[in-house]
């Protein structure tokens, strides 16, 4: 595979994945529809904390469902982008079939099309950030923040949901097109053992080994603690353990998912081509 | 002539037409899911497990036990939202997309009957999931139900259901105006509803002009009331009282169905009249 058509499937493809998922309508709109969302998924969690807690926004459980929530949005946003392409073009655009047989690289294809939902991501766990800190009183101190520690784990992790999102991607083009998203229903399941909104303690024993076994669950330690460490560090999931060697656990299963990824994605795709599947629609 | 007179030549009218049209578009809906069901996986099971996730963050608050009950309830009952959301309200627009909306316009049924079909097609599955929802509650989390009437619990349940339909047909009709954006409104309808309408807890916590708007949503009301009805405290979590909430749902429920029905026979006019509603824009 040369160089230059890897690059070229996956720039086109961001480009084209941006512009399907942005030109649909006007800026403004756009920019309605980018806050509203995640503000809303953010607001339930903030109006059950303030049921409960009373309005005591100060106790280090806020911050830590806060941020756990508003990161956990990259997660549903990459594995959906990359997973869902699968379905916009085999099923609505219909041009699955042709991406096939032009000369571009499919992985990457797909990858790049993850992209734009990343960009969108990116911007929906900004708003909710900036939400948290100018109303709910979450406390990040930008001086004391790791940057280098965030922008690392950040990068690693983003890599990590992309290759996520391929298997996602390899699994969509086996199956038919039934109403749900696997991308968002998978991210559902996962939000309940990476420790997102609430610590692994709170699950029972014997489920927590499952937690431990998600690279998501390290990467959002880690963002946690690079944004607010004297905060996250009060939990006791992981805090035997150092920064560093959270760092290598996530790079670690990040490389064993990645790779589960890539090997998936390629037995679905020899099935999908063998039994014909690439420019199948199923409307139900 | 004779041809005419042979067995499978008659034609459907009226109701018998009616019926045979929500049967046959129920039909593919039911059979596809038998053919391939990955979508007990990814429609069911992982949804189950989001849900789960939101009783663990009260259980990680310390919250009463009530509150556990209420994310049940309010996570079976997505299941509803996600069917007239993503199954009826978008999926006319994917029709249109595919093709199959010109077919529906030009037969001479009632676009009501196809959104019914619809709706009976995908209720397989969303009363699966919500049906699994509650006994997970009821297994896994201990959650327990105390009817304290079934009779209004029954008509909450129903009125909710004709409002809420009702309403799924009356989007349809707007979504198809919206073209591409359908979609994303179809996305944009879920988070901020959840918000809304108290999925998660009850509605009773949010300022009162606040619920009282979301009670344009008739899970807001329905939801509300059957927690009155099925937890020993729901009554001190209560919006409104249940009588007056039944009230409200028996007037969403014909307003709702009404407009629909007038909807739908404009977009049908103007798609006779104009031709562009059935076209593909992408």
């Amino acid at each position: 595979m040369q160089p230059t058509i890897s690059w070229r499937s996956f720039r086109m493809a961001a480009w084209l994945g941006w512009l399907i998922e942005s030109n649909w309508t006007d800026p403004f709109l756009f920019a309605v529809y980018s806050i509203v969302k995640p503000i809303s998924g953010a607001a339930i969690l903030v109006v059950m904390y303030s049921i409960i807690s009373g309005g005591n926004f100060d106790n280090a459980m806020f911050p830590y469902i806060y941020l756990g929530n508003a990161f956990y949005i990259y997660v549903g946003a990459v594995m959906t982008g990359v997973s869902w392409a699968v379905v916009d073009d085999r099923e609505h655009y219909k041009t699955l079939k042709y991406m096939y047989i032009a000369p571009i690289h499919i992985p990457l294809y797909l990858l790049g099309r993850g992209v734009a939902r990343f960009v969108t991501g990116s911007i929906a766990v900004f708003i909710t950030l900036a939400a948290g800190i100018l109303f709910l009183n979450v406390k990040i101190n930008f001086a004391e923040v790791d940057w280098l520690l965030f922008f690392v784990t950040l990068i690693l992790g983003v890599v990590m949901l992309a290759l996520l999102g391929l298997l996602l991607a390899g699994v969509t083009l086996t199956v038919a097109r039934h109403e749900g998203f696997i991308g968002e229903a998978t991210a559902g399941a996962l939000y309940i053992f990476s420790g997102a909104i609430f610590p692994l303690d709170v699950l029972p024993e014997w489920l927590r080994p499952i937690g431990y076994f998600m690279p998501t669950t390290y990467w959002l330690e880690l963002l946690r603690r690079s944004l607010i460490g004297n905060v996250a560090e009060i939990f006791p999931t992981l805090a035997g353990f150092s920064n560093l060697e959270i760092l290598g656990v996530l790079f670690g299963l990040s490389v064993l998912f990645g790779a589960v990824s890539i090997w998936v994605f390629r037995y679905c795709d020899a099935i999908a081509r063998e039994r014909g599947l690439i420019d199948r629609t199923t409307n139900y | 002539m004779e041809a005419v007179s042979r067995k499978y030549s008659h034609k459907n009218t009226g109701w018998r037409l009616f019926l045979a049209t929500i049967f046959a578009r129920a039909y593919p809906r039911i059979v596809g899911q038998q053919r391939e069901i990955s979508w007990l996986v990814f429609d069911l099971i992982m949804p189950m497990l989001g849900v789960t996730a939101y009783v663990f963050v009260y259980r990680a608050l310390n919250a009463p036990e009530e509150y556990v009950g209420f994310v049940v309830m309010g996570g079976a009952m997505t299941a509803f939202w996600m069917n007239i959301l993503w199954s009826m309200s978008s999926q006319l627009y994917w029709e249109k997309e595919q093709g199959n909306l010109a077919l529906y316009i030009m037969a001479p049924n009632s676009m009501m009957a196809i959104l019914l079909g619809m709706a009976l097609g995908g209720m397989l599955a969303t009363a699966l999931r919500a049906l699994v929802v509650t006994l997970f509650g009821i297994f896994i989390f201990g959650v327990t139900y105390t009817v304290s009437s079934y009779l209004q619990l029954f008509l909450v349940f129903m009125l909710a259901m004709i409002a809420l339909y009702g309403m799924g047909m009356m989007m349809a009709s707007a979504f198809l105006l919206f073209g591409r954006e359908a979609w994303h409104m179809a996305n944009l309808a879920q988070e901020p509803v959840f918000l809304a309408s108290g999925f998660y807890f009850p509605i009773k916590s949010l300022p009162f002009w606040v619920a009282a708007g979301a009670s344009i949503i008739p899970l807001t009301l329905g939801m509300d009331a059957m927690r009155q009805l099925v937890f020993p405290s729901g009554f001190q979590f209560g919006f409104l009282d249940v009588n007056i909430e039944i009230g409200i749902l028996l007037v969403l429920s014909i307003s709702f169905v009404t407009i629909a029905k007038f909807l739908l026979a404009y977009i049908e006019k103007i798609a006779v009249r104009e031709g562009r509603v059935t076209e593909s824009r992408r």
